[in-house]
């Protein structure tokens, strides 16, 4: 009932909408119920030679055809507008709060299961809003305005006509009870089905490869035999019951001629009312067959509502301080005391105090670079994510030029750390956009400079409509070494005094690798550097190397002060840089020979 | 999604008018259900009678009844109109159930069609469309179609007869109330029309808007991470709520409009009638020239005549939907097949493994030839390592081995026999195929090796998991052997799956073993085993590596390097070191600026390297 509540507060913005859709509703109610009681008019008066009584009545019925036509507009359009405004407003208050997230939420949630409350569930709120909502309206004006009109028409007749409604009630509602579990049943299997679907097709190379098609095929054929079969079990009982509440219906109608027809014989009552009752019951019949429906949109909005105020209630623990300040042009001088982190104790799945960097003490001047050596998971990418505030640390401090990040806005701060990271994610936009993407505003030339600079302008121009072309969703109509640049002229043109990437370069061939090291080196010129590092041309350049393991810091200096100095940065030399020292020796004999 | 890079299977049109060619495609389907169809025909046909009989019932009760004062007559007709409402009932329950059963048939067959048709389909086509747009095609398309068939079908039909029935009841009661009722049918008509060609256009938008809308959506969410990087949320929030969000707000609220201004209208025009009926019905009631039960069943029939109207109005626009979606889903299925398996292909078990690429050429079919020429001989048990730049033509080799693709020019034999003689399972069967992703299904780590051999015993699957050294850290695993990998295998690090892909390989027990390898950043320790485990992999087995990794490239027994779809170089790593060829300049070009000035050689190269390297060796 809260969410239903917090549900209907999305109306407040927008209660002058409200209130009209209201009135028309209103009036189409006292406008439907006067046409049987015209009709009434006609055959008890008009038709008894009353001629005028007849023209009255004809243009009665124009007048309220008019009308109807005016509210009915009004009635449907405004159910749809305010519909269309709150899923509109829900929307954007959606991805408003899924932006302001911090990483660590979004390290948890699925896109897809975001995605799902973002677009199926606003939309079947929608139809609550559009549907249930007002129908549940129009009922309760119906049935009210029909039973008055009835009892001051006939009280007798009244009774009879209603009698049968209580079972047709009834039969709606626990109707829209079982369909609403046997349609969950389904969509349950049909969820099934689709996950089968998509393992195919993403896998369909291995399933190939092992020639299993015949096995795949049965196992999907399976899937859609079993979500056949519930779908019919719901429509059965669609059919058991819907052609029954008609009947009960009906029954109604019937009711009103025997008992109302006796009556007429009698001269209690005159035929006129016999029709008008008719008319009543079977305007009141429609509406109260969709009772079950309109329950079920209830109980569906309640559950949804639950689901999308979970979202919207998400606080991120990165916030802005009340009196954060903009931070000024950065020198760039970095500072990290005593930082400690650690995911936060809410992480399903890991262990939740885990220290992933502890005891962090680094001073990094104006235009250095610094390189992060270590294993997967030593806590290289958690120190460079500290640094715009993607996760606020759990101990110590980090201050840029003195300014504690917690202590600036967030924009002010970011806008001056260029980021570019091993996948690079591309909007669907023209490839200037996506250059653009960190200062819209900037200039064509300002993109291509950029562009220039990250060896990215020469493929980006035997592209079809050059910078104007329209990269596909999420980049993939281009290669990853591509991407790679694009993301660089991205970091470039936003010109940001701090700078944090990762220099490998995988799956490209040896030009792009070279081209890719070049604006690398162009980026990292006169700015504060950390780079996630895997090649040796850049810890052998980087003003401090940083080793770390299991979240310390355990050495730390120049390449060559390192090496002499053996330890793990020797070990992980070894391992991992050695082989393209190795190479090198290699090219460098070759010469010789 | 704006642009977005739609493959071919992808593009329906929305064309105006109904194309029946189409329909009776779909139609097609339920042939194989004409008895039930027939039966639900049947029992529509009832129900249309039926509620045709209403009215004239309850203008008998009124006339006959009670006009004429006649209890027992009233009683009869009363009793009469429930056993007609009772037939209704039990005629709409047998029609709803015989046609829902056939259309669910009918989609059920062809969602199967599909599912196969995209088994038989080529790798090239698949890569071709983003799994999205593929999927859709068997989940919602197939939908629309199954609200057509199942509803919209019948619906249709028992509209246009209750339609005719009405007109005809009306005609035969009284043909001069009729036609005062039937004079605002050309309002009706030219409203629909104009609606109809509006509301089109109008819900066309609303669609594009839609899919512009889940596209935005999913991007903003998926890339959320650049969105803060760039400090853009403002920016992005704004042209969300202004072009997106608002465009897909503006195109629904115009089609509001236009269904609101319709169902209005049609609302008004039933009124129109009846008022028409009431004043020129009642002076002839007057005249005597009808009964007053007449005049109330011309009333109640008016009812029935416009509700068909409305409904058959409100289905013309689903009716186009479905058969765009239609249109979208035969285009798939008639995709011609690139590979066709032959007929009588030859069974070859066991294969020797002996590999022979007779002057091979190939394109993708867009006449950039991708392999020229390319002939080389790899004998039973051999191991071959192929390198050469991207785009060099390595991956395709591999596709052409397995048949994913025939060649255009040239041949493949395989134990000497052409390869496309040989029956498609026969040559899949006998070769591995190890690719740079790793992609496990969801069920049990069990499940997904076993994959490999299906009938194979959960012993031989642990053995084969030893021998590859994958035991160790699946026994680590929550429930070892029966962990549930996430889709994709999501759970599980690069390495890991990379580990059970060889054993899934190696349970399959291939005589041949094509195997790209993966150049994603893997850690030292892993990378150890899957060195151990590549070398038991290929043991005693013919295989072709498209190799990334230095130490793989010195073991094997032959390189093949491949420059721009041609073989320009073969030998050992040593003589092609020494022929200082693209071999040579591959090997050392990308290191080039990694060179140290001065340092001399320290060691002999052709070392094995150990432990090996991260993606260093630059043959990506």
């Amino acid at each position: 009932m809260k969410y239903l509540w917090r549900l209907l507060g999305y109306l407040r913005p927008h209660w002058a909408g409200v209130l009209l859709t209201d009135l028309a509703l209103l009036v189409g109610t006292l406008l439907s119920l006067a046409v049987p009681w015209l009709i009434k008019r006609v055959i008890d008066i008009g038709l008894k030679g009353d001629i005028r009584a007849l023209a009255v009545s004809a243009g009665a019925i124009i007048t309220v055809g008019l009308l109807r036509f005016l509210v009915g507009y009004g009635q449907r359009y405004g159910g749809g507008w305010l519909a269309y405004m709150v899923s509109y407003d829900l929307r954007n208050e959606m991805l408003a709060r899924v932006q302001s997230l911090s990483f660590s939420y979004h390290d948890q949630e699925q896109t897809g299961q975001i995605m799902s409350r973002m677009t199926s569930d606003i939309t079947a709120m929608q139809r609550f809003f559009s549907g249930a909502l007002l129908d549940s309206l129009n009922l309760v004006f119906l049935f009210t305005g029909v039973t008055l009109t009835m009892l001051k028409l006939d009280p007798i007749l009244t009774f009879y006509a209603l009698l049968p409604f209580p079972l047709l009630g009834v039969t709606a509602i626990h109707f829209g009870r079982r369909v609403r579990r046997l349609w969950k049943a389904a969509q349950e299997r049909f969820g099934y089905l689709t996950a089968i679907l998509q393992e195919n097709l993403t896998g369909a190379q291995v399933v190939r490869a092992f020639v299993r098609e015949h096995y795949e095929v049965e196992k999907f054929s399976k899937a859609n035999q079993q979500f056949m079969d519930q779908r019919l079990k719901t429509i059965y009982t669609w059919a058991s019951n819907f052609p029954f509440m008609s009947f009960i219906a009906a029954l109604s109608s019937a009711l009103v001629f025997w008992f109302g027809g006796a009556q007429a014989i009698a001269g209690r009552t005159t035929i006129g009312t016999v029709v008008a009752f008719n008319g009543y019951v079977m305007l009141l019949a429609m509406p109260v067959r969709r009772l079950g429906m309109i329950v079920n949109l209830y109980g569906e909005a309640m559950g949804i509502g639950e689901r999308l105020f979970e979202i919207l209630d998400q606080t991120s623990p990165v916030q802005e301080q009340v009196d954060a300040i903009e931070l000024p042009r950065l020198q760039g001088h970095i500072r990290f005391e005593q930082v400690g982190f650690h995911y936060a104790r809410t992480q399903e799945g890991k262990q939740p105090t885990e220290e992933v960097l502890s005891d962090i003490n680094l001073d990094v001047p104006p235009g250095s670079i610094v390189a992060l050596v270590g294993h997967t998971g030593s806590g290289k990418s958690s120190i460079v994510n500290l640094i715009p505030r993607f996760y606020d640390i759990t101990a110590g401090r980090i201050s840029i030029d003195g300014y504690d990040v917690r202590d600036v806005t967030l924009a002010s701060l970011r806008r001056q750390i260029g980021v570019v990271m091993q996948n690079t994610q591309l909007f669907s936009e023209s490839i200037a956009a996506n250059i653009a993407y960190g200062r819209p505003d900037a200039s064509l030339a300002e993109i291509q400079a950029a562009a220039q600079a990250a060896q990215a302008d020469e493929f980006i121009r035997t592209m079809p409509q050059g910078y104007q072309t329209v990269v596909g969703p999420r980049g993939v109509t281009l290669s990853g070494g591509q991407r790679q640049r694009i993301a660089i002229a991205r970091a470039l043109l936003l010109d940001p005094r701090i700078l944090i990437l990762d220099d490998s370069t995988s799956s490209v061939d040896t030009q792009t690798e070279y081209k890719i090291q070049q604006a690398l080196h162009q980026l990292m010129r006169g700015r504060t550097s950390f780079v996630i590092a895997h090649r040796l041309t850049t810890v052998k350049e980087a003003d401090l190397i940083v080793v770390l393991r299991r979240g310390r810091i355990v050495q730390q200096g120049t390449h060559q002060a390192l090496l002499a100095q053996g330890g793990y940065y020797k070990e992980i030399y070894d391992l991992q840089l050695r082989d393209q020292e190795e190479t090198a020796a290699a090219n460098a004999t070759g010469r010789a020979s | 999604m704006r642009g977005g890079g739609q493959g071919r299977l992808m593009r329906g049109s929305d064309k105006h008018g109904i194309d029946f060619k189409l329909l009776i495609r779909v139609l097609r389907y339920i042939f194989p259900y004409w008895k039930l169809v027939a039966v639900a025909f049947t029992a529509m046909f009832v129900v249309t009678l039926g509620t045709l009989a209403g009215p004239y019932l309850i203008r008998l009760i009124l006339d006959d009844g009670i006009s004429q004062q006649n209890l027992a007559l009233l009683r009869k007709f009363v009793l009469i109109y429930l056993a007609v409402q009772g037939l209704i009932w039990i005629a709409r329950w047998t029609q709803v159930r015989t046609i829902a059963t056939a259309g669910q048939n009918a989609i059920y067959n062809l969602r199967n069609e599909l599912f196969v048709r995209l088994q038989e389909l080529s790798m090239r086509r698949l890569n071709q469309e983003e799994t999205g747009v593929l999927m859709s095609r068997v989940t919602s398309d197939v939908n629309v179609l199954q609200d057509l068939i199942t509803w919209a079908l019948t619906g249709t039909a028992s509209d246009f007869l209750v339609l005719f029935g009405v007109v005809m009841v009306m005609l035969e009661m009284d043909a001069h109330l009729a036609l005062i009722a039937f004079s605002v049918l050309p309002l009706m008509v030219v409203m629909t029309e104009i609606w109809r060609r509006y509301v089109q256009d109008a819900y066309r938008a609303v669609r594009k808007r839609n899919g512009e809308l889940l596209g935005a959506i999913e991007e903003q969410i998926s890339n959320v991470r650049v969105t803060q990087a760039f400090a853009r949320e403002q920016y992005n929030l704004r042209d969300f709520r202004d072009r997106v969000n608002g465009g897909f707000l503006r195109a629904n609220l115009h089609a509001t409009r236009l269904g609101a201004l319709f169902f209005s209208g049609v609302d008004f025009l039933a009124l129109l009638a009846i008022a028409l009926l009431v004043w020129f019905g009642g002076l002839d009631v007057l005249n005597k020239t009808i009964s007053a039960g007449v005049l109330v069943a011309f009333v109640l029939y008016v009812d029935h005549f416009f509700n068909p109207i409305r409904d058959i109005a409100q289905r013309y626009n689903t009716l186009q939907s479905a058969l765009a979606a239609s249109e979208r889903i035969f285009r798939l299925l008639d995709t011609p097949l690139e590979v066709v398996p032959p007929p009588h292909g030859l069974r070859l078990t066991p294969l020797q493994g002996d590999i022979r690429l007779e002057k091979v050429s190939f394109h993708y079919g867009d006449g950039a030839w991708v392999l020229q020429d390319v002939s080389f001989h790899v004998r039973p048990g051999e191991t071959v390592a192929v390198v050469g730049h991207t785009g060099a033509g390595k991956t395709t080799i591999i596709r052409l081995l397995g048949r994913y693709y025939d060649v255009q020019r040239g041949r493949i034999l395989i134990d000497g026999h052409d390869i496309r003689t040989i029956a498609l399972p026969t040559l899949r069967r006998q070769m591995g195929v190890v690719l740079q992703e790793n992609f496990l299904f969801r069920g049990s780590v069990m499940d997904n090796i076993r994959y490999g051999r299906l009938e194979a015993t959960e012993k031989e699957v642990i053995a084969a998991a030893q021998h590859v050294g994958a035991h160790d850290f699946i026994s680590r695993l929550p429930d070892g052997y029966n962990t549930d990998v996430e889709e994709g295998g999501a759970r599980l690090s690069v390495g890991e799956r990379q580990l059970i892909a060889f054993a899934r390989a190696l349970l399959a027990d291939p005589r041949f073993l094509i195997l790209d390898e993966a150049t994603a950043s893997i850690d030292t320790k892993t990378e150890q085993l899957i060195q151990r485990a590549l070398a038991v992999l290929l043991q005693g087995r013919t295989a072709i590596v498209i190799a990334h990794r230095l130490s793989t490239i010195t073991k094997a027994d032959r390189i093949l390097v491949l420059d721009q779809g041609r073989l320009v170089e073969e030998g050992t790593h040593d003589r092609l070191l020494a022929r200082q060829g693209l071999y040579y300049r591959l090997y050392t070009l990308g290191f080039a600026k990694d060179r140290p000035a001065t340092q001399p050689p320290k060691r002999h190269i052709k070392r094995p390297l150990n432990p090996p390297s991260t993606p260093s060796f630059p043959l990506g």
